[in-house]
């Protein structure tokens, strides 16, 4: 610990390290929150649904991604990927996808299991006289679903839903499996080229650690509030 | 999609020269498992001891709980990786430092992963058992002191057999994800499961079969543990309490 720190490494870097690696880890996450939601929502209704085939898929999906490593989930996409926009586009060969494109199916597609998980405890948790109500009043199935279970299912789960994203948030920095440059990506970049390795990998933990702690803490205060409702 | 698929090249042999790469990838297991099992060891202790604290009256002492696990929780996982590789060491006295650093190949990667992911889990564990001993009755510790115990000795003989039976599905779960996370030791060089499977794709060109076979092999290690516990939790579930689903968790 004799060579001293070089903490100008990080000044030097600062807007390599955040335009272009904090931006990629930021729209990651919102992209894969979103699509994770949505799609999450749509699994998890099938899970519940009364066609076998449809729950059967779902349930099959959801314990497969819930049962390997996520890094090896993104290893699979990032070959997978190119293999079937050839398929789907007609082309003969693989076509060239990257790391961005191929980060944002993985992460959706993987996240999709981990929000179908919490939507589907979120609508169990609504009261069953909720849907009776709904079909009572002539809703069909997805209005019953979309104005009546739904938006309490999703308010129930909210704090929940908003701590799987923090858990998103840090797991996006597998990526640098893909050699990505996410924050992470480019801090080691940055550190193997500098050769600072103790000052980059510090910096990002302390990066790290205050955004989730700070975005925590908002939702501990989230879950405060609308606890006390019911 | 015109991919060759050739499932054969699981019994050729891997160009290290310790067998097909079927048992090349047997052997990845065997190091995801002695990692798990290593961190598996680590978390249970540290977790319980600081789950327990937490729920003392002891202020400092639940300050330094809860600061341990906030920092611990809000690390990525790959960045504790790269914390316990990189950077420890160089914090260590030298000496120490190069002797870490000097360790043979396996080991060198092997060590810092076990602490790393030991540290990492023993956080969620801690979380568990101070849920766990929470959701016990007020009265239990209530009785413990009346019946002339000592806060030691309640613990002990009333509060921590309890409520580890009642946390044992949910722990269940953190030890697969210990052996799920185990694959984020392939960062720091530990030719683990994945990273095997990662290998085995850079020698072969077979990406596929490389990994299929690795998740394969994941999904019975999966039910394998899962039926394992299964029967555990079946032996020490709490009578009279309604089954410990547990409230919905985010999570990995």
């Amino acid at each position: 610990m004799d060579a001293g720190f070089d903490f100008d490494v990080i000044q030097r870097s600062w807007g390599y390290l955040f335009k272009e690696g904090m931006t990629f880890t930021v729209t990651l996450t919102l992209l894969a929150m979103t699509g994770g939601i949505v799609f999450g929502t749509l699994l998890a209704m099938m899970r519940l649904s009364a066609f076998k085939p449809l729950a059967w898929f779902a349930g099959a999906y959801v314990n497969l991604m819930r049962s390997v490593p996520l890094v090896l989930v993104i290893f699979w996409f990032f070959f997978l990927v190119p293999y079937i926009g050839a398929w789907i586009l007609r082309e003969p060969n693989p076509i060239q996808v990257g790391a961005w494109m191929s980060a944002v199916i993985t992460f959706t597609m993987f996240e999709a299991a981990y929000y179908a998980e919490i939507m589907r405890a979120g609508i169990q948790s609504v009261a069953r006289g909720q849907v009776w109500a709904g079909y009572a009043l002539g809703l069909n199935y997805g209005q019953t679903m979309g104005k009546v279970v739904l938006p309490q299912a999703f308010r129930n789960m909210l704090p929940v839903l908003l701590t799987q994203t923090i858990i998103l948030f840090q797991d996006t920095s597998l990526v640098y499996v893909i050699s990505a440059t996410d924050f992470l990506g480019a801090a080691s970049k940055v550190a193997n080229r500098d050769y600072r390795l103790v000052e980059m990998y510090t910096f990002v933990a302390v990066v790290y650690f205050v955004i989730s702690y700070g975005l925590s803490t908002l939702v501990k205060r989230l879950q405060d509030r609308i606890a006390i409702v019911r | 999609m015109n991919y060759n698929w050739h499932w054969a090249v699981l019994l050729e042999k891997e160009p290290g020269g310790t067998g097909t790469y079927l048992q090349y990838l047997i052997v990845g297991l065997g190091w995801t498992l002695a990692t798990a099992l290593a961190a598996w060891v680590i978390a249970l202790t540290v977790g319980a001891l600081i789950g327990t604290v937490r729920t003392t009256p002891i202020k400092w002492a639940v300050r330094l709980g809860n600061l341990y696990v906030e920092i611990f929780r809000n690390i990525p996982l790959i960045v504790q990786m790269f914390l316990w590789f990189f950077v420890v060491p160089e914090l260590l006295p030298t000496q120490i430092g190069d002797w870490i650093k000097q360790m043979p190949p396996p080991w060198g990667a092997y060590l810092p992963a076990v602490l790393c992911l030991g540290i990492f889990t023993s956080v969620r564990i801690a979380e568990q058992v101070r849920a766990g001993i929470q959701s016990l009755a007020r009265g239990q510790g209530m009785a413990g002191t009346a019946m002339g115990l000592t806060v030691t000795q309640t613990y002990r003989y009333v509060l921590l057999p309890q409520a580890f039976r009642i946390i044992l599905p949910p722990i269940t779960s953190e030890f697969m994800n210990v052996i799920k996370n185990s694959s984020v030791a392939l960062t720091i060089g530990l030719l683990e499961l994945t990273g095997r499977a990662r290998a085995m794709q850079e020698f072969s060109f077979q990406v596929f079969e490389a990994f299929a076979a690795a998740t394969v092999i994941y999904l019975i290690t999966n039910m394998i543990v899962v039926l394992g516990m299964r029967a555990l939790e079946k032996k020490v579930s709490v009578p009279g309490l309604i089954a410990a689903g547990g409230a919905p968790m985010a999570g990995h």
